[in-house]
């Protein structure tokens, strides 16, 4: 058996967790950033520059495979409460953390 | 924190995150899309300048997050910080309207005429 | 082997003792030969020794388990044994936890049937092959041994959150057609302290020596209780 905390509906749960966390504290961010367009486009470009600075395009690879894990997790979460049960459920957390690589990588490759 | 309310937040949570996995699995097609080749403002504004399809959508998104994630901030800080009650209560309500706020002028400032 | 033991209550410290090495040993059988040949002021529970009644649970390692179903080949390969009282419970003394919260909690979720006949009734039908009773039967097999309720961090996070045996034994007479007590009990499983704070970590799921499934209830109380969003005013 394994340890209290090391099973696979833990990690989802953590994975979920954090980056839910994370995605608030970077929504703000995000929507600040944006509302620069109000000055115009120079502004939005001016803002876009900074991020291309090698540790900000690390942090938005992360935020992307954030919030595809975390949109993993709650389809995880959906499926186990709404459904009827069925004991397959519980490989439901692989596949979303399948699903997050894959979308990391895509994003990763776009640029 | 009568039964009712509680289980509308568990209620309003899941709505939203329906809501929200249709919004994100766009807006992670969007980004991967508009990311090749660079981020340029042109780019962007290029897409979302007077789109009433685009404004639609980033409002629903915004609103939808605005409610999903002040609930969960809630629920974590009660189990991870201990903070519960009236006070509680009220800094969910004002992430949640800080969020709004601060969404719909990003959509207004992407959607709207310069 | 170097065993270390809970000694105390809520203070208190691991206690080291050497234990001899056996083939087919299990953890009860360590802490048997402790309390009988080393340290006889050792307190602990047990009674079946044999995987059915639930009464030796203890920390094994990080995890709770029935000792008496615990061979040390499996948890112990490298030497070390390290043995507790069961976690979100108040210790007692040693390896003994404080149950009554515990059951206080499965009082609390209504997990009591409520009958709805007589005996002047005739016996009531129920189909064994009903949905229904299929989902109840999936979950009467719980013994209360409080497993389930030491693996789940939403009890250590929520003091008032009841706890997978309880949902789980609340989600069985949710099914059981001969019940009338339905209402209160939708109303006692909602909420906070209910079904809603499950994060479907399933800890419970993972560890119960009865291969139970409490979030597989949990989830069955969630989908019974969402129209409870919907009632007039506060309760």
């Amino acid at each position: 058996m394994r340890p209290v905390r090391g099973h696979t509906g833990y990690w989802a749960f953590l994975v979920h967790r954090v980056s839910g966390v994370a995605l608030a504290l970077f929504l703000p961010a995000h929507f600040w950033f944006l509302g620069s367009a109000l000055q115009g486009e120079a502004a939005l470009d001016g803002h876009l520059a900074w991020t291309r600075q090698p540790l900000v395009i690390a942090g938005e690879w992360l935020l992307v495979v954030f919030l595809a894990a975390h949109l993993a997790g709650g389809l995880r979460v959906l499926v186990l409460e709404l459904m009827p049960w069925r004991n397959w459920q519980k490989t439901l957390a692989t596949l979303g953390a399948a699903f997050a690589l894959v979308a990391g990588l895509m994003f990763a490759l776009a640029r | 924190m009568s039964l009712t309310r509680e289980v509308r937040f568990w209620v309003a949570q899941r709505a939203t995150a329906v809501i929200l996995a249709v919004c994100v699995v766009v807006h992670l097609a969007t980004i991967i899309y508009a990311v090749r080749g660079g981020l340029g403002a042109a780019e962007i504004l290029a897409r979302t300048r007077g789109s009433i399809a685009w404004g639609t959508f980033y409002t629903v998104f915004v609103l939808a997050a605005a409610v999903h994630g002040s609930i969960g901030l809630r629920t974590i800080a009660a189990e991870w910080l201990g903070w519960r009650g009236d006070t509680a209560e009220l800094a969910t309500t004002v992430v949640g309207v800080v969020l709004t706020l601060l969404g719909l002028r990003a959509v207004a400032a992407v959607v709207g005429a310069p | 082997m170097d065993v270390k033991v809970w000694r105390g209550g809520a203070e208190g410290r691991f206690e080291t003792f050497d234990v001899p090495r056996q083939p087919s040993q299990t953890v009860l059988d360590v802490v048997t030969h402790i309390q009988r040949h080393l340290d006889p002021t050792l307190s602990y529970r047990f009674a079946c020794r044999v995987g059915m009644c639930g009464s030796c649970a203890m920390t094994v390692n990080g995890t709770p388990r029935w000792t008496c179903r615990t061979h040390v080949d499996r948890v112990a390969a490298d030497g070390r044994l390290e043995i507790g009282p069961l976690a979100n419970m108040p210790v007692v003394k040693d390896l003994v936890a404080d149950m009554s919260e515990f059951f206080d909690k499965w009082g609390r979720a209504k997990g009591q049937f409520k009958p709805s006949a007589t005996r002047a009734d005739d016996f009531a039908k129920i189909d064994p092959a009903s949905p229904a009773r299929r989902e109840a039967e999936a979950g009467i097999e719980c013994i209360g041994c409080g497993v389930c309720y030491a693996a789940c961090d939403v009890v250590s996070w929520n003091r008032s959150y009841l706890g997978p045996a309880a949902l789980n034994r609340a989600w069985t007479l949710v099914n059981d057609a001969r019940d009338s007590g339905q209402g209160e009990r939708l109303l006692a499983v909602a909420g906070d302290a209910g079904c809603h704070s499950c994060h479907t970590q399933m800890s419970c799921t993972e560890h119960c020596p009865k291969r139970l499934s409490p979030t597989r209830a949990i989830a069955g109380l969630k989908r019974a209780t969402w129209r409870l969003a919907l009632a007039e005013g506060e309760e």
